[in-house]
């Protein structure tokens, strides 16, 4: 434990927090190793899980009939897994695989949500961090909506 | 030195199709050469009977050929992307601004570049790795829609092995796709920038340049270090036809690189 | 004959001396271009004798108004803000720039018969805003990119006669922008117009080796000081009796902070975005490129054509116009000829001649823009100063 909590204190999820709130933390998180191509959770699965990744990269995704699966987004060094539990029914929106050997911590949403419940200062320090990671994807979300660099749709007089 | 009004014929000596809709054309002088070119600097290419449209130089300065990375989009750029090697075409330039005014010079270079915007970036970048001592890191970050869009893809490699550090992102992929799917903001909080040594290019649409513009100056660059490379209608190339105004600037002339100091409040106001 | 050598440097030359002007220019090869009456305006054309010049006759304007009247004196520039200015001879309003035909392996450029050898050309009756306007037009065109434009080579074959203004119109304030009544340098040859119920003649100067040497054949006789002394005040009372005015101290800081005026909109309401300001405007410069090949598709060309920022298509990108709105291109008018000009080429790029005051139909006055305008942010930051 004592461990976790040294390495923890320097993932940037745990940026900012006090000693206590980084034990408190800590003791409900695991170190974990993955290897490349092991799928972490199933599209509709139970979202029982918040990891923070360390190092490597993982793809979150879904599958199409006939079809290779689609990537939804890759997330990397410093980056949270796992958000839908936050919401009910509590099942994951998408899948989620190792593309490279993944080494992350891992905690289960039940102690997280136990742990917010019972320590509000600590709870809204982790909820602020996880909405502040939600509206980032939101906003590059809502920019890869945009295609951006699509070609310009043709008007009359385009000569260009 | 050849008079930029009137197109001086060059030849095609090399036609590669980077992706489905756009070309790298490389070309040699079929008459005395156009002025030697820098980096972020543009040519006007003319296609016979057809017109002739502005193509940043995609290739590394020195020497006489050119290269132009095209983009099938319209009359003229599906004309020029059709023609074949041993074709002639117009070119008149170099013109404006240049990425050397951004000097980075025993600082982080950083090279954002969106979907064909990694074109004009691309001498930039060569012209960096030809002389690495000059600067700290360089940093490649570069976002497409899809991995059949990525341009230059064959080059990653390479410029890695040379010591550039290149993060590629696309928008859309499928699970044949080893690398990051995001958007290109999203690889700057991964590259540990160090905010007050980066000098920072940006290419691409104008949206997303000015989308990671504020994502650098969010992570603490200063507005002045920060440089992008806008585009209006060009039609003369020499500041005499008055299409590339965008408030006092002559894109031709003042442009097309502009440091984000001067640019940030006049790609702020609609319609300008 | 007077001569440079026995006599002062300002001279008299009757009205009638204006005939064997327009001789001498001829016979030195010039094609005079000056004013005539034509149906329902003064416009610029050639003149084959000075008396088309138009005697007797003047204007009156208004905002989208100009009727010609006669006046009551024989006065031969006794009037302003025509529809054409003096840049449809040195920047025509369509001109081919090259052509070139199609080749084996792709083109080669026709050559030149010769770079075009341009007429030389004599304005007769510029007004001292009108020079400025051409003046202002060199810094722009004829920079050349380091070779002589085709605009270059015009405007060297040009000689001109300005003549001062006496008598503003109702729409002009060449005064406040500091390009009249009085000439400024550039002329070859001077007048001030004399008109008297006895008299009419002319004070007549040169300014430069061309305009002493047409000077030199002219019936002039020595200028009388009365004389002198008539023609001087009649220009300086002229700078007071301007019928527009505009403040200029501040107008690069107030337009470059303009951007989100309420009064944008309220001008784009009246705009037709017709253009006819940026066609009547002495500076506009504007042109739009277009390549044209035939119908065998082995000979193309291309013409330069006068084009204006009004045009929907004019800043043209990517699959529609950055500037799609009316207000968005009055705003780039506005800004860009008394605001942006400056960053751009090192001036205003108006003279004040109000010809865009005349010329616009719905009688769009940009002096009473500009006050407008700087009314809207005076408001604004006195309401700030208050809160």
């Amino acid at each position: 434990m004592n461990d976790v909590g040294a390495e923890l204190a320097s993932h940037p999820f745990a940026a900012g927090l006090t000693q206590s709130q980084l034990d408190r933390l800590a003791a409900i998180t695991s170190s974990i190793e993955v290897q490349a191509g092991t799928r972490l959770f199933e599209e509709d699965g139970q979202a029982t899980s918040l990891w923070l990744i360390r190092t490597g990269q993982i793809a979150l995704d879904l599958h199409v009939p006939g079809r290779d699966r689609l990537i939804v987004e890759t997330l990397g060094p410093g980056d949270e897994l796992g958000l839908s539990w936050l919401l009910p029914p509590a099942r994951w929106k998408f899948g989620a695989v190792a593309q490279v050997d993944v080494s992350a911590f891992e905690l289960s949403s039940a102690a997280v949500t136990g742990l917010c419940e019972s320590d509000h200062e600590l709870g809204y320090q982790l909820t602020w961090r996880l909405l502040g990671t939600a509206i980032g994807r939101l906003q590059a979300a809502r920019i890869r909506i945009l295609d951006l660099y699509a070609p310009p749709s043709p008007t009359a007089g385009s000569s260009s | 030195m050849t008079d930029c009004r009137y197109p001086v014929r060059y030849r095609i000596s090399s036609r590669v199709e980077e992706t489905h809709d756009t070309v790298t054309l490389t070309l040699e002088p079929a008459d005395d050469p156009i002025a030697a070119f820098r980096p972020g600097q543009f040519t006007m290419l003319y296609s016979f009977g057809v017109g002739e449209i502005p193509i940043s130089v995609s290739g590394l300065p020195g020497g006489p050929s050119l290269t132009h990375t095209i983009r099938s989009v319209g009359a003229v750029s599906a004309s020029l992307c059709a023609a074949r090697p041993g074709q002639v075409i117009g070119v008149r330039g170099p013109f404006g601004t240049t990425w050397d005014d951004a000097d980075a010079a025993g600082r982080d270079l950083l090279l954002v570049a969106g979907g064909i915007g990694l074109a004009p970036l691309r001498p930039a970048l060569l012209s960096a790795l030809a002389q690495p001592a000059r600067y700290r890191r360089i940093i490649l970050l570069a976002g497409a829609r899809s991995p059949a869009e990525l341009v230059f893809a064959a080059e990653y490699d390479q410029w890695r092995e040379r010591g550039a550090e290149v993060g590629i992102t696309v928008d859309k992929a499928d699970a044949s796709w080893p690398g990051q799917v995001g958007v290109v903001t999203q690889l700057i909080g991964r590259a540990n920038l160090d905010p007050a040594g980066t000098t920072a290019l940006i290419c691409g649409p104008e949206v997303m340049m000015r989308i990671t513009a504020r994502a650098l100056t969010g992570a603490g660059l200063p507005s002045p270090s920060v440089w992008i490379s806008l585009e209006r209608n060009m039609q003369c190339g020499i500041a005499e036809c008055g299409h590339c105004q965008l408030g006092p600037l002559l894109l031709c002339r003042d442009g097309p690189v502009v440091n984000f100091g001067v640019a940030e409040p006049l790609i702020a106001v609609r319609e300008l | 004959m007077a001569t440079a050598a026995e006599h002062p440097a300002r001279y008299r030359l009757t009205a009638a001396g204006l005939e064997d002007l327009h001789r001498a220019l001829a016979s030195a090869g010039y094609r005079v271009i000056g004013p005539r009456v034509t149906r329902d305006a003064i416009v610029l054309g050639e003149l084959k004798s000075a008396s088309e010049l138009p005697f007797g006759w003047g204007v009156s304007l208004s905002p989208g108004g100009y009727r010609l009247r006669k006046r009551d004196d024989p006065a031969a520039f006794g009037h302003s803000a025509g529809p054409g200015s003096w840049k449809q001879f040195l920047h025509p309003p369509r001109e081919k720039l090259w052509s070139a035909s199609r080749t084996a392996d792709g083109m080669v450029l026709d050559a030149e018969t010769d770079p075009e050898q341009p007429d030389k050309l004599a304005f007769l009756g510029v007004r001292p805003c009108d020079l400025r306007a051409i003046q202002i037009q060199d810094r722009v065109l004829g920079a050349g990119a380091g070779h002589q434009s085709a605009y270059a080579r015009r405007r060297a074959a040009v000689f001109i006669v300005v003549v001062n203004c006496t008598e503003p119109g109702e729409t002009c304030f060449c005064a406040s922008m500091d390009t009249g009544p009085k000439s400024g340098p550039g002329y070859d040859l001077l007048l001030t117009e004399l008109v008297t119920e006895a008299d009419h003649s002319f004070i007549i100067e040169a300014g430069s080796q061309d305009g002493q040497e047409i000077l030199s054949v002219l019936p002039v006789q020595a200028a009388d000081a009365g004389s002198l002394e008539r023609a001087d005040s009649a220009v300086a009372d002229a700078a007071g009796r301007m019928g527009r005015s505009m403040r200029t101290d501040d107008i690069h800081e107030l337009l470059a902070a303009s951007h989100h005026a309420d009064r944008w909109e309220d001008v784009a309401s009246r705009c037709l975005t017709c253009g006819n300001c940026t066609m009547a405007c002495p500076t506009c410069f504007c042109t739009t490129v277009e390549d044209v090949s035939d119908f065998s598709g082995d000979h193309a060309e291309r013409w330069q054509s006068w084009s204006s920022c009004f045009e929907l298509d004019f800043s043209y990108l990517h699959g529609g116009p950055v500037r799609s709105s009316g207000v968005s291109r009055y705003r780039q008018w506005l800004t860009h000829k008394l605001g942006t000009w400056h960053d751009q080429f090192g001036s205003s790029g108006c003279v004040g001649c109000g010809r865009c005051i005349v010329w616009c139909p719905v009688g769009i006055d940009l002096t009473e823009e500009v006050a407008a305008l700087r009314a809207e942010r005076d408001v604004a930051a006195e309401f700030e100063d208050t809160e």
